[in-house]
């Protein structure tokens, strides 16, 4: 597809222009079928200018202008033209959209076929507007040709600032409250941020910031400098970067307002049972789909044995419980471990999957509704430590550093074990079971004890995420509990505990931020495993370990078509396309 | 790691732990089912009832599970997202069904109702064959030479952006499948409670098997098939083209399942975007059950599966007093695979992945 070796022509290659402009349409297309277009018209990125369902748009042009023109040496004129129509075609399908959809009940079958949509792409036109996206997308198909081949002192700076407008936009909504909450800033805050996205005079002041940061960049180009730093500065200066790292982990639930601390104890809860899946999966090779099974046992346990209301059965403190529920989801992952370790890897996933099914159904279930409260669940779940609703711990903030030291903890023993006799086992078993056995390695045991570890930790997860809602449900044990574990570690990074914090800001923290698009959450969640397995399969930051062995030398063992995308890093970085 | 008296022991732990759990399993299932059978309170009528319903799910279950197996058979790979291509299929039957019910096709008796189920059910093969040969072309062919956790993951990746791009396009909510009176008539068979719906999924899904059965056994693009599945390399050196056979493959299991889908959406009478999740899942086990690779297997599996699924709750677990039992189907299911995964792992017919067979 992609793989075409950049030839050093003058001509544009106007097939594969068209060819990227059919492919741009038909992602367009999808975006606005898929109801992208019309939900995030909803958020301004400026106010009152342009809107996310607008930008979804124009940065489909963007993309398909940018793969039309890269790898090619074009002057600037035909790199414009390339660009114009890769553009043209790719608004053309959306045009072609908002024909149809006149013409044809479209609604019938797909429901964002809608006025709504048309609105967008026709910038409130109707149908008589359909030439807009064709337009609008074949001059941001030229502008993006123009600004690929002009001087690195113009292009470097205006993406700084459209990628600071996006950015910042995006980010608005976030970031006013706080800037409003003190005097000092809260002139700031209104004059750059609206109620919905940033204002007309803060997007031209953004603009202005980021050229004009970038042009300072490029004067003082501080990594320069930095590796110009005498050897004994320099390791002086990792302690006082640690520092600063910590001082801002510690103070980032306070910092920007409840909704935010609630989020960030969510990503740290994820951190946490994303590094107890970690040793599961990174280190021992075992893909536990099941993985919610184990958060249940954890959140169930807390909540029988802390609970003030109907189910609950010894009204023990929260810290007593907490321990007795990790052991208990320990035995449940020797109980479910050992019949299935024995089995292959990719069996292993489907088998665990169903674990996580029977526990789910089990919970929900009439046979255990006695116990467990059926769909109604266990409520009332005292909170780690009680204190007044004002107070510095109030609320999630506590859970996020109770979660912050339990996730430290982990990684800490993950940390160990991996050095130790036991994690090279678990490591020699996921590159090679037979050697692995072959060497005296007890398959069953080494995997059961990396089985149960995980489980131990999901379970402090679930016994934690207990604390932090004060109930739990049989509808909060669901499969996407396991998948968004497994999607993050797989994300960010197998086997690394760096990429495991990486992973759960992505997968986690970013969609939380935007709930009122938490429809489109999972179709992300599925683009980015395909997309992470076809160009980064060892994830964003990976183990070097990990990388080393992913990244083999095709063998030619069987000689179906040529080799597909993932060759030898090109020079250019992959692409802007939303 | 040397052999030293507490591994032996730990040993000794985990065989006795397999034992005593393949013990309570037969006792649950024995104990449950004398005490179900001797309280006398289902009738003939019940259980046959039962029996049919397992039969229709069965075959649905073998349908799909003909995708799963043959894919594994040559690629090795678990593909994940087969629940979703047999959802798409249901979807397109949906979109057929509504404009045949709108020309009054559904409710003129049989002849005509037959034509609609019919054009419904290519429809959606086509579609869905054309949705898995897109999954195969951008999320699996270029990772066919990695590890094997990898193409699993782009599969799982696949799966759900599957869903939720049908729950884009479609919304959440279920879409009810138009009325066929004809199906929901019963066969005039006294002692049998049997809908005419279900003689409709068994009698295509046995055609389509057997079609399919005499496809892998007697084309040339059949022995091509099992060829590449029994050693890629090989089958190359032959002369044959394996990117053809494997995408052949897809194609086939694909419109298995998307027939699948209509029959389903038929019996169960409602779609939506999850709809094809739970099905997946349960015919890879049907797979697993009768031995993957081994296309014989997965329709036997397919059917064994839909029996104990439909009769095993009341068999079973009624006589234990288990309150509502039929909440615990899939509860039945799911420990049905872990049992054929863990003591018969090559399933009832063996799996045919490994070597003897041409």
């Amino acid at each position: 597809m992609m793989n075409q070796t950049a030839v050093p022509e003058v001509a544009v290659d106007w097939r594969r222009a068209l060819r990227i402009g059919l492919l741009g349409g038909a992602v367009a297309l999808y975006v606005c079928l898929v109801g992208m277009v019309e939900v995030f018209d909803a958020r301004a990125l400026v106010a009152g200018v342009i809107t996310l369902g607008q930008t979804s748009m124009v940065l489909a042009g963007v993309g398909a202008a940018y793969m039309a023109i890269r790898g090619q040496s074009l002057d600037r004129n035909r790199a414009a033209l390339a660009g114009v129509l890769a553009g043209a075609v790719t608004g053309a399908f959306p045009a072609v959209l908002v024909v149809v959809s006149e013409v044809v009940n479209l609604r019938a079958m797909f429901l964002r076929a809608s006025p709504g949509t048309t609105d967008v792409l026709t910038l409130g036109l109707g149908v008589g507007g359909a030439w807009v996206p064709i337009l609008v997308l074949a001059v941001v198909g030229g502008a993006t040709g123009l600004l690929l081949t002009a001087r690195s002192d113009i292009r470097q700076p205006t993406s700084a600032a459209l990628l600071a407008l996006l950015l910042v936009g995006l980010f608005a909504g976030l970031l006013r409250p706080p800037l409003l909450a003190s005097t000092v800033t809260a002139a700031l805050g209104r004059f750059l941020l609206s109620d919905n996205g940033l204002t007309l005079p803060g997007a031209v002041f953004m603009v202005i910031a980021a050229v004009v940061g970038r042009l300072v960049r490029r004067r003082i180009s501080l990594r320069s400098r930095l590796a110009a730093l005498p050897p004994a500065r320099k390791r002086a200066l990792t302690p006082a970067a640690l520092v600063a790292l910590l001082l801002l982990v510690l103070w980032l639930p306070h910092g920007i307002g409840p909704f935010f601390a609630q989020v960030v104890a969510v990503v740290v809860l994820y951190v946490l049972m994303g590094l107890g899946l970690n040793i599961t999966l990174g280190l021992a090779g075992l893909l536990d789909l099941g993985f919610v099974a184990f958060f249940a046992v954890g959140a169930y346990t807390v909540g029988l044995l802390t609970s003030t209301a109907e189910y609950g059965i010894a009204l023990w403190p929260f810290w007593a419980a907490v321990p007795f529920a990790v052991l208990l989801a320990m035995a449940f992952g020797a109980f479910f471990g050992l019949p299935i370790l024995g089995i292959r890897g990719d069996y292993l996933a489907i088998a665990t999957l169903g674990f996580g099914e029977i526990i789910r159904i089990l919970a929900g279930s009439d046979l255990l509704k006695g116990l467990l409260g059926g769909p109604r669940g266990i409520i009332n779940i005292p909170k780690p430590v009680e204190v007044p609703p004002d107070h510095l711990l109030a609320g999630p903030i506590q859970i996020y550093y109770i979660g912050l030291v339990a996730a430290l903890v982990v990684a800490f023993v993950a940390i160990r074990l991996r050095a130790s006799r036991l994690g090279r086992a678990w490591i020699a078993i996921r590159e090679d079971e037979d050697v692995a056995e072959a060497l005296g390695i007890n398959l069953v045991q080494t995997k059961l004890l990396a089985y149960m570890l995980g489980a131990a930790f999901a379970g402090l997860g679930g016994a934690i995420f207990a604390g932090l809602l004060g109930s739990i449900f049989a509808s909060s044990v669901t499969l996407f509990v396991s998948i968004n574990v497994a999607a993050l570690i797989i994300v960010g990074g197998m086997g690394s505990i760096p990429g495991v914090v990486v992973g759960a800001i992505f997968l986690i923290g970013v969609p939380e931020l935007f709930r009122e698009f938490s429809d489109y959450r999972f179709l992300f969640y599925g683009a980015a495993l395909i997309a992470m397995m076809l160009f980064r399969p060892e994830g964003l930051l990976p183990s070097r370990i990990v990388q080393r062995e992913l990244h083999v030398p095709k063998s030619d063992e069987n000689g179906d078509a040529p080799a597909e995308g993932d060759g030898p890093a090109t020079e250019l970085s992959p692409g802007t396309a939303g | 790691m040397r052999t030293s008296a507490v591994d032996r022991i730990t040993e000794f732990a985990i065989a006795a732990f397999l034992w005593a759990f393949r013990i309570a399993v037969i006792l649950l299932v024995v104990v449950g089912s004398f005490l179900t059978l001797s309280s006398g309170k289902y009738s003939w009528e019940t259980w046959s009832s039962l029996i049919v319903s397992g039969l229709s799910t069965g075959s649905i279950y073998a349908l799909i599970a003909l995708g799963y197996t043959m894919v594994y058979g040559i690629l090795r790979m678990i593909n994940f997202a087969h629940g979703e291509i047999f959802m798409g299929g249901a979807f397109a039957g949906y979109f057929v069904a509504t404009l045949f019910a709108s020309a009054g096709f559904l409710d003129q008796g049989p002849l005509p109702a037959l034509f609609a189920v019919a054009v419904m059910i290519v429809v959606a093969a086509a579609f869905s064959t054309v949705l898995a040969l897109l999954v195969e072309r951008i999320a699996y062919r270029p990772l066919r030479n990695a590890p094997r956790l990898v193409p699993l993951i782009s599969a799982i990746g696949a799966s759900f952006f599957l869903q939720y791009t049908f729950r884009g396009f479609f919304g959440s909510g279920f879409y009810v499948y138009p009325d066929v009176s004809v199906l929901a008539q019963r066969v005039p068979i006294d002692f049998l409670r049997l809908r005419w719906v279900d003689v409709l999924v068994v009698v295509s899904a046995v055609v389509m098997m057997t079609g399919l059965y005499l496809f892998v056994m007697r084309t040339r693009m059949g022995t091509a098939i099992r060829a590449v599945s029994e050693d890629k390399s090989t089958a190359q050196l032959m002369g044959i083209d394996v990117n053809r056979a494997i995408v052949t493959t897809f194609a086939v299991g694909a419109a298995m399942a998307g027939a699948a889908g209509v029959l389903y959406a038929l019996l169960f009478r409602q779609v939506f975007f999850f709809t094809g999740f739970v099905p997946g899942i349960k015919a890879f086990t049907a797979a697993v059950l009768g031995g993957i690779g081994n296309v014989p297997g997965a329709m036997l599996g397919g059917l064994f599966l839909g029996q104990v699924e439909a009769i095993g709750p009341t068999l079973f677990l009624d006589g234990l007093n288990v309150p509502s039992p039929n909440q615990l189907k899939d509860v039945i299911a799911f420990t049905l695979l872990v049992l054929v995964l863990v003591f018969r792992p090559s399933g009832i017919l063996g799996e045919r992945i490994s070597g003897q067979r041409a």
